[in-house]
């Protein structure tokens, strides 16, 4: 019997945390103590905001550092932090420590952006819950696919891996499951982060589609 | 009103869908809405919208208002004036009338909600009530925060930090409070009069009842007659073009119950527009929606030039029309335009003045950022996003954990 796949949508809820950073080293040291949910939500929310742009923004720490502080260069580096190589939070949160604490080390003046500008921790409070949609084969799977929000399919794919900490996307492990370890193997090989929601929809839809 | 499945076509079914699914899990909770004018300004607006929308998805939702003087909303207009960082003088004995004003309000208002939602800071003090009552109680600040001044915010913060948790509507609004704090911009409803398509009759009929020269760029902000909107600036960036575009201003807007400063700002402004037949100062009444709509839709850019602005839905609005807009990159303006890709956001008179020559003089880049500005609205600011935040917000003040999972 074909365990079936059961879709779920979530929301955020952003929260404030109340600190800010005014240049690179107070950056590093907010990352350093905010929550992992914070790093999480610096690293995944423009998915969402922006999913109809493409190519997409970067992370928010790399697009402060970039267009507000005026650091090119070490925007570029954080912006290239290879979000899927990470399997935790805190793993991200220890590369994007790295890169920060290298570029303190050097020598020069301090850079600090004008009041007004500075860099705001958040954090995101997730609520997650069952869809009407479920699946027990592929086709199934398939007209579930083409109708769930862009909301359920991020659940399945970012928050799965990285904040449940699956190791895989929902999506593959499920495929894997029931015996089709071809197709989850591809929708686990490609980037989510480099692809628009509906680009992520479509892919996924076009490699299980050869196997309905 | 419109019903809820009409947005549909807006911003798609799995969005409405979804808002039903996560409704669900508030069933039989009662939000008490509270804030201190029925009409007029943004507060009031949102939950004119809002409250009969979260009732089609059945939840209990009701607003109340308080009741004040002529005294009282003087105060609070320092208070609000002072938060924005202007020097006021507000005396021990205003704080205390203040005071007394809200726990007046607060013996008198039936508090029936499970989430009893205050708005701004004019009510704040009927948190006093919760200990007695118990409830969750949720503060809802609509204002810039960016510089309040320092002894009002200290008056404000005892109260503040007795709510369950506070919502700002732009980053740079958040303190160091012991509470938590929660980011939710407001919203424009797209099916609302102000804010649904037109004919190009109902345009014509609005522009001639102003007497408008439709065959000339016509350059419009619409706001209340408030010294922070600088309607006073925006005849100064007008006048400092003229001499290069053949144009027109349309200054419009009302006043709201609360707010007894807007005559005077109104006659500063009918002073320094008097010598110049195109420009028009409209004074517009509460039920004047069709009327900005239309000024929207038929200006050439829009513009917004606020010394502050909680949020500044104006944008927003003449955004969702595909109007260009130029706007001051003060509260929460800066969420709804990225300067140069949805609109200009600019930071003094002769800087509005540049790019409103620019924009007057390049129609087709003006197109292209109303267009980009559009589609920035429809993805994040429109009442359908605003009702899923304050339903996230709702849940989560019954759960500790930042992963709330719902049977």
């Amino acid at each position: 019997m074909t365990p079936p796949f059961h879709f779920y949508t979530q929301a955020h809820l952003v929260c404030l945390l109340g600190t800010k950073a005014k240049n690179a080293a107070e950056l590093t040291e907010g990352i350093r103590k905010i929550p992992e949910s914070s790093i999480y939500y610096h690293t995944h929310h423009f998915l969402r905001q922006h999913n109809y742009l493409s190519p997409e923004p970067t992370n928010d720490f790399a697009y402060w550092v970039s267009n507000l502080l005026g650091r090119r260069e070490l925007g570029e580096a954080l912006a290239s932090v290879d979000i899927i190589r990470f399997k935790t939070l805190e793993e991200l949160r220890a590369e994007f420590i790295k890169k920060l604490e290298k570029y303190n080390g050097r020598k020069g003046p301090v850079c600090e952006v004008p009041e007004g500008h500075e860099f705001h921790f958040m954090s995101c409070v997730t609520v997650v819950t069952p869809t009407n949609y479920q699946a027990t084969n592929i086709p199934e799977f398939l007209e579930a696919m083409k109708n769930i929000s862009v909301n359920s399919l991020y659940y399945h794919i970012f928050e799965a891996r990285m904040r449940l900490a699956n190791g895989a996307n929902d999506f593959a492990i499920w495929l894997k499951n029931i015996g089709l370890e071809k197709p989850a193997r591809l929708i686990s090989q490609f980037d989510p982060y480099t692809i628009t929601l509906e680009g992520l929809r479509e892919r996924i839809i076009e490699i299980v589609g050869k196997y309905a | 009103m419109p019903e809820i499945k009409e947005y549909v076509d807006i911003v798609g079914q799995s969005v409405i869908d979804e808002l039903y699914i996560f409704a669900r899990h508030l069933q039989g909770k009662t939000i008490q809405n509270i804030n201190s004018t029925p009409v007029g300004g943004g507060v009031a607006e949102i939950l004119t919208r809002m409250v009969p929308l979260l009732r089609q998805l059945e939840i209990d939702a009701r607003w109340d208002v308080i009741k004040g003087n002529e005294r009282f909303f003087s105060i609070t207009k320092s208070m609000h004036n002072a938060l924005h960082g202007a020097a006021e003088n507000i005396s021990a004995d205003d704080l205390e009338y203040f005071t007394q004003v809200n726990r007046e309000n607060a013996a008198e208002i039936n508090f029936v909600g499970d989430i009893v939602f205050v708005h701004d800071p004019q009510p704040i003090i009927l948190i006093e009530r919760k200990q007695e009552l118990g409830k969750k109680w949720i503060w809802r600040c609509h204002i810039d925060f960016t510089e309040p001044d320092p002894n009002v915010m200290s008056f404000l913060k005892n109260y503040i930090e007795q709510y369950d948790a506070a919502v700002f509507s732009a980053p740079s609004f958040s303190r160091k409070l012991a509470i938590p704090q929660v980011l939710i911009s407001p919203s424009i409803d797209p099916l609302s009069d102000k804010n649904r398509e037109l004919t190009d009759h109902e345009i014509e009929t609005v522009l001639n009842r102003f007497n408008l020269d439709r065959s000339r760029p016509i350059v419009t902000q619409i706001s209340r007659f408030d010294y922070l909107k600088d309607p006073v600036g925006v005849i100064q960036v007008f006048k400092l073009i003229k001499r290069y575009a053949d144009c027109q201003l349309v200054l419009a807007g009302g006043g709201a119950t609360d707010d007894p400063e807007g005559a005077k700002v109104l006659e500063e402004v009918n002073a320094a527009a008097a010598d110049d037949p195109d420009i028009h100062v409209i004074f517009l009444p509460p039920s004047s929606d069709i009327e900005i709509n239309a000024l929207q839709r038929a200006s050439a850019v829009v513009m917004q030039k606020s010394l502050k602005e909680g949020f500044g839905l104006t944008v927003a609005e003449a955004l969702w029309k595909g109007r260009p807009v130029i706007a001051s990159a003060v509260g929460g303006i800066p969420l709804q335009i990225t300067h140069k890709y949805s609109g200009i956001l600019t930071y003094s008179i002769e800087g509005t003045a540049y790019y409103l020559k620019q924009l007057l003089n390049d129609p087709e880049y003006a197109e292209k950022l109303g267009a980009n500005g559009r589609e920035h609205i429809r993805n994040n600011f429109l009442i359908t996003r605003h009702i899923r935040d304050y339903l996230m917000l709702f849940i989560s003040l019954y759960h500790d954990e930042d992963m709330i999972y719902l049977g």
